[in-house]
């Protein structure tokens, strides 16, 4: 018993180990001005889309349920961290505390969007959630893209019609322009509070899963009716994993949006949401050190090809399809399985 | 809320014997005219028992007669389309598979469902889940009480294991495990969710003689220890004669004969019943 809490325990601490070594040798490099810009400006997106991939590991490794919008999660993390720090400019000055606030809401409110959408939905057995949460995504997205959200001395002004509709004083900033979406934000997001996200994430889903919370959770995964026959309730279990996994793409959506002066509904879109599902299957579903390093290389690389970034994600559908022929066929499966011996590291979620 | 099965109010044709230390006390079980359809089949029909509350009761007939189906109502897996189901004096009427289980009824399955990917001692764990509890918040934070009721919880499922000897498998995934301790371990499971009445569905299939032989000591032991009443599907009859108290033999969805172990061998509807099934084989 002792060293299988320590073999996982182990597992958890080297994750964060190797989270907090590369921060340190990327933070070196770049006070040190020994990165390129490009690479440079990829720190923080590349943070951000790592806390994405943790996050819907949760739904899909762990809770076994797939969600094909989980960007839309993203979006009103990026959006409601977004305008409170736009409505906070003046009176928290300090960046750091601001974007604090700013990610802490962007959760809070992809948290509440995940409870809204998820009670209906997880009554329902089967593939309807990735169905309803494609179509969440997509709502999600035209709504934002139809927003006008503005701040003036008398408060928030929220409309759906014009910038002017709003009607706000002369010392009115707008915050949201519709389709042409947030500009002029003031970029807070800091490489260390990716880091600091990327931990936070880790930290609560290990260990979540190592709670009786996840351990419900996975029970429901691997036999939904024996779990009901031992007095667990389906619904509850997957909600709370539903919800956590909203909250933190939320926290990711924040962080995300600012690190950028502008921010469209669209990068949100469908494919950002498969690009992160890519992520998840492509570094194991149910393994989170391997969503995270798929996100990071997966992130990087196009990056490095510019030149070959129109064939992204062509080239994502195709390695999506080979691995799903590949892991259901069964000698693939067993050549699989010993590469993964070879290189196992015991315990690992 | 379900819709109210249709109660026909009879008294229950002649009422089984409950074995005599428990007469006097109510039994755990009471079920009347329980009966469900399947689109125009009638699996199960006018179904009449009762368990003492520390009887081991068995449930046997040919394949196909409907026994899993009953434990299937019993459990609310499927709602009844007629009848009632009385656990302790508890109309289960309105209650679904989770509700089941807190009112007292664990099963295991015929084909056995256990949680593969979580190790043995998590899926005793996940028996306890409702008697060992924490918030999500205290699992996450790792606050005092999650290490206590972990302690309680390892120990507990420890314990639990240590009736079947399976201590030792406690960190292998359970879908690793032989069949036959697979079995062992639903049992453990359905266990530990603190049950008045264990079902179990054909518990000594697949198994040899001698680990049906210890199976049968330790279904005894489990009601003697925790002192529940047991209800058993079974085609062992050496098992079935050997333990249990009272046996309701089902053919075609009907129950056609209720007794002690030497009634049930001499009744001629049984022996047809089962004679008439060999010749078709
Ligand atoms: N969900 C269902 N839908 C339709 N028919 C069903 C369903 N469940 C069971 N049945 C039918 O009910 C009848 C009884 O099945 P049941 O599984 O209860 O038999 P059993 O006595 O447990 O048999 P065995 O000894 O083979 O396990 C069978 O004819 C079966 O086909
Ligand atoms: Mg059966």
């Amino acid at each position: 018993m002792k060293k299988k809490i320590k073999k996982s325990t182990v597992s958890s601490f080297v994750n964060y180990g190797i989270v907090i070594v590369l921060y340190t040798i990327f933070q070196i490099l770049s006070s040190t001005g020994s990165l390129t810009r490009q690479v440079s400006g990829l720190l923080i997106p590349v943070c951000a889309y790592i806390v994405m991939a943790l996050s819907l590991n949760l739904v899909v490794g762990i809770s076994g349920e797939l969600s094909l919008g989980h960007a839309g999660f993203m979006s009103i993390g990026a959006f409601s961290g977004v305008i409170v720090s736009a409505m906070l400019q003046n009176s928290v000055t300090a960046g750091p505390l601001r974007l604090f606030i700013a990610i802490v809401v962007g959760a809070v409110f992809a948290a509440l969007a995940g409870f809204l959408i998820g009670i209906p939905v997880l009554r329902l057995k089967g593939d309807y959630l990735a169905i309803v949460t494609l179509a969440f995504g997509e709502i999600i997205k035209n709504v934002i893209n139809c927003i006008y959200v503005g701040v003036d001395a008398s408060g928030l002004h929220i409309g759906f019609e014009s910038i002017d509709a709003l009607k706000m004083d002369e010392t009115g900033r707008t915050i949201i322009d519709g389709p042409i979406g947030a500009a002029g934000i003031k970029t807070i997001s800091t490489f260390l509070a990716g880091a600091i996200l990327i931990l936070v994430a880790l930290f609560i889903i290990q260990n979540l899963v190592r709670s009786r919370t996840g351990r419900a959770i996975m029970a429901i995964r691997d036999n939904r009716i024996a779990a009901e026959a031992c007095g667990l309730s389906v619904v509850k279990y997957k909600l709370t994993a539903f919800v956590i996994s909203a909250s933190i793409a939320g926290a990711a959506g924040a962080l995300y949006a600012l690190n950028y002066s502008t921010v469209v509904a669209k990068k949100f879109d469908f494919n950002t949401s498969i690009l992160i599902l890519v992520f998840v299957v492509l570094g194991g579903i149910g393994s989170l050190r391997g969503s995270m390093i798929a996100a990071a290389v997966l992130v990087v690389l196009p990056e490095m090809l510019r030149a070959f970034s129109d064939y992204r994600m062509l080239v994502y559908a195709i390695v999506l399809v080979i691995v799903m022929i590949l892991t259901n066929n069964q000698n693939a499966k067993t050549i699989f399985r010993n590469i993964k011996l070879k290189f196992s590291r015991k315990g690992d979620i | 809320m379900g819709k109210h099965p249709e109660v026909k109010l009879v008294p229950v044709p002649s009422p089984n014997k409950i074995p005599e230390r428990d007469i006097g006390k109510a039994p755990i079980l009471e079920v009347s005219h329980l009966g469900i359809d399947f689109g125009g089949l009638t699996a199960v029909d006018d179904f009449n028992l009762a368990i003492g509350r520390t009887e081991i009761a068995g449930l046997i007939g040919p394949n196909g007669a409907g026994k899993t189906t009953v434990f299937n109502m019993l459990t609310k897996v499927y709602q009844p389309t007629r009848g009632t189901i009385m656990l302790d004096g508890i109309d289960m009427a309105n209650m679904n598979t989770v509700q089941a289980n807190r009112a007292g009824i664990a099963r295991t399955f015929q084909n056995i469902r256990l949680f593969d990917n979580l190790t043995v001692e998590e899926n005793v764990k996940i028996g306890l889940h409702n008697h060992e509890e924490y918030s999500v918040a205290t699992g996450i934070f790792r606050l005092p009480k999650y290490w206590k009721t972990e302690k309680a919880a390892h120990e507990k499922a420890l314990e639990l294991l240590s009736i079947f000897g399976m201590e030792k498998y406690a960190n292998v995934p359970a879908g690793g495990l032989p069949y036959g301790a697979q079995r062992r371990l639903e049992i453990v499971r359905a266990l530990a969710t603190g049950p008045k009445l264990l079902l179990l569905d054909e518990p000594a299939a697949g198994m040899n003689p001698s680990e049906t032989a210890e199976l049968m000591n330790n279904i005894r032991k489990i009601r003697d220890m925790f002192q529940i009443a047991i209800m058993l599907i079974e085609h062992d009859m050496n098992l079935v004669m050997g333990i249990c108290e009272g046996i309701a033999v089902l053919n075609f969805g009907k129950i056609i004969a209720k007794g002690t172990p030497s009634e049930i061998q001499s009744d001629p509807a049984v022996i047809e019943a089962y004679l008439g099934r060999q010749k078709e084989v």
